[in-house]
């Protein structure tokens, strides 16, 4: 596969790499700046930082933020996990074109469209039953419904390629259906559990159309005090919040990422040593 | 994962009516819980959106009229409709925008597209170890933080940004340019946010293009240009297509960029929607405005489930 390549092709890569990532370079390396004044550069300093820990707004924003998010994406591992199954295992059961298609059709659909029919949901059914209240639990559950998309496509590639001989025969020596997935594939798949748990977290911690729409007074999350920020401007408290946040995800990407590779390459060295012994 | 020999009273406690059950509705308690929460929670309330298109503004809470209610001699009264639908076709801000979202999520389509096969073909042309870093690089901006990146793109395209700076500082203009609040900022703005999914399935496709095919076409004498266009690009299709539409569909409903990077003429059907909503708080005109939308988007979003599931079939 390898060759040459056209110094055109490379300056074309360069170039689009380029456009991705300049911005949040100049965006974290200005919320070093120590003038107040955005466009010039007044020396080295962390004081952006230390102001926003003494900015309660942001930090009540955070703290729903992050509580959201641990919540959000347990919730979405188990629900995606439950999916991934269903469409891997299970052949052909009623309902699966239905399943697939709810579980592809966030991908695509534009957030506020899920939005705003989310939020005409939950009025009716507050409406009707009393619960739930638009805050906390609207946003995690309107959150959940998208990241659960999100982690059924990551554990169900995984599963797919998962070895099932050792479950078969796991359950030749005895053991039930469950208890044999739990002791041979689970650990199997154990990695992109665990990378979709941290997507869907950075998902979730992003999410500012679907959290504004579903949420009610009182329970606005970091994207929503942000933007109400951003849209008066560029400020240089605001670059320092936003570069902890990219940076915040950026490794749990990396992680992600990390721990996916690291069980191909497990994978790859426990098949050669299968090779090697028969 | 110790499992010896089965005895037989382990064998019979197998068989006791809780396991029996389990058996029998084992799969059906691993379906549901996904399935249920989805349906209640993701395609259950598009018919809500419906129903609300349906009815009046009212003043009450929820500030919509009900379309189906019971009389006070037990009669069920239905009342439809249709004008809001019909205020869309009259009012004519909302075919505007329509068209404008449309028109700008076409246009940065394609230039996604000339940016973004480049890219992939470049990433699929390189070794293996590279292909990983490469794409690493490309996938990390995606999940990063959306509303961050384009506020981080108004620092550059501002009045004072990096750019202007830039240009001014080599020469080439004597004025900063006025980019922000215009259309080269949304565009600049979906291009920018949108790049990475346009190079993922284009680069899905083309590492599996079978090289043979290519070697073949040379041999017998086939310039690399016609080899591009008569076996690579068709054969490339698939992702194109999906590329393409993760960029149309979203694009088109976006409400971020032209909020924070567009002026007062950009009006992107996104933006519309929330203004209807949290301004005129107009719900029911609000609804209809997302079902024609919806409407819109049945063709693009059945197109990509088509082509998406074709490339993992293969």
């Amino acid at each position: 596969m390898q060759e040459r390549l056209p110094p055109l092709l490379i300056s074309v890569l360069c170039i689009g790499i380029a456009v991705l990532y300049v911005p949040i370079v100049v965006l974290i390396a200005y919320s070093f700046n120590a003038s107040a004044l955005v466009s010039v550069w007044g020396g080295f300093s962390t004081s952006w930082y230390a102001q926003l820990l003494h900015n309660d707004q942001i930090l009540d924003a955070a703290w729903l933020s992050l509580k959201i998010g641990v919540v959000v994406s347990t919730g979405s591992v188990i629900l995606g996990t439950l999916a991934a199954i269903s469409l891997v295992r299970f052949g052909l059961f009623r309902g699966r074109l239905l399943l697939t298609g709810m579980v592809n059709a966030p991908l695509v659909m534009p957030e506020i469209i899920t939005g705003i029919t989310q939020l005409l949901l939950f009025v009716s059914m507050l409406h009707l039953f009393g619960w739930p209240h638009r805050g906390f639990t609207t946003i995690v559950i309107a959150h959940i419904a998208f990241c659960t998309a999100y982690a059924t496509i990551t554990v169900q590639s995984r599963l797919r390629s998962a070895d099932r001989s050792l479950e078969e025969a796991a359950m030749d020596l005895g053991a039930g259906p469950v208890r044999a997935f739990v002791d041979t594939t689970l650990p199997g798949i154990a990695p992109a559990l665990a990378s979709s748990w941290l997507l869907s977290f950075t998902l979730s911690l992003d999410d500012l159309v679907i959290s504004s729409f579903v949420s009610g007074p009182g329970a606005s999350t970091l994207p929503m005090v942000i933007f109400s920020r951003v849209k008066l401007g560029v400020s240089p408290d605001v670059n320092a919040l936003a570069s902890l946040i990219i940076c915040l995800v950026g490794a749990c990407v990396l992680l992600a990422g990390y721990l996916m590779r690291r069980a191909d390459l497990q994978r790859l060295a426990d098949a050669q040593m299968a090779g090697q012994n028969t | 994962m110790v499992s010896g020999s089965v005895t037989p009273a382990e064998a019979e406690s197998r068989e006791s009516p809780g396991r029996n059950w389990l058996k029998r509705h084992g799969r059906r308690l691993i379906i549901l819980p996904p399935m249920l929460f989805l349906l209640v929670f993701f395609l259950i309330p598009f018919g809500f959106a419906l129903k609300i298109s349906l009815a009046d503004t009212a003043v009450r809470v929820p500030p919509f009229t009900d379309i189906l209610s019971i009389t006070q001699d037990w009669h069920i009264h239905a009342a439809l409709n249709l004008g809001n639908f019909k205020y869309l076709f009259t009012d004519e801000v909302y075919g505007l925008s329509y068209f404008y979202s449309i028109k700008t999520a076409f246009f940065s389509t394609l230039i996604c597209l000339a940016l973004g096969y480049p890219m992939a073909y470049a990433i699929a042309r390189t070794s293996k170890s590279t292909q990983s870093v490469l794409l690493l690089i490309i996938i990390l901006p995606f999940w990063t933080s959306f509303l961050l990146r384009v506020y981080a793109l108004e620092g550059i395209i501002r009045e004072t940004g990096l750019l202007n700076s830039a240009l001014l500082w080599l020469g080439i203009i004597d004025h900063p340019l006025q980019i922000m609040r215009t259309s080269l900022a949304v565009y600049l703005g979906i291009i920018y946010s949108y790049l990475p999914f346009m190079v993922l399935p284009l680069f899905a496709t083309l590492e599996k293009l079978d090289r043979s095919l290519l070697e073949a076409a040379a041999d017998l004498g086939s310039p690399p240009w016609r080899t591009f266009v008569d076996v690579t690009l068709p054969l490339s299709m698939p992702g194109v297509i999906a590329g393409s539409m993760l960029v149309f569909i979203p694009a088109i409903g976006e409400f971020v960029i032209p909020t924070l990077l567009g002026g007062p003429n950009n009006l992107m059907i996104g933006r519309v929607l929330w203004d209807e909503f949290f301004g005129n708080r107009d719900w029911p005109v609000a609804s209809a405005v997302a079902i024609v939308f919806l409407v819109l988007l049945v063709g693009p979003i059945a197109l990509y489930q088509h082509y998406s599931t074709k490339q993992m079939e293969s």
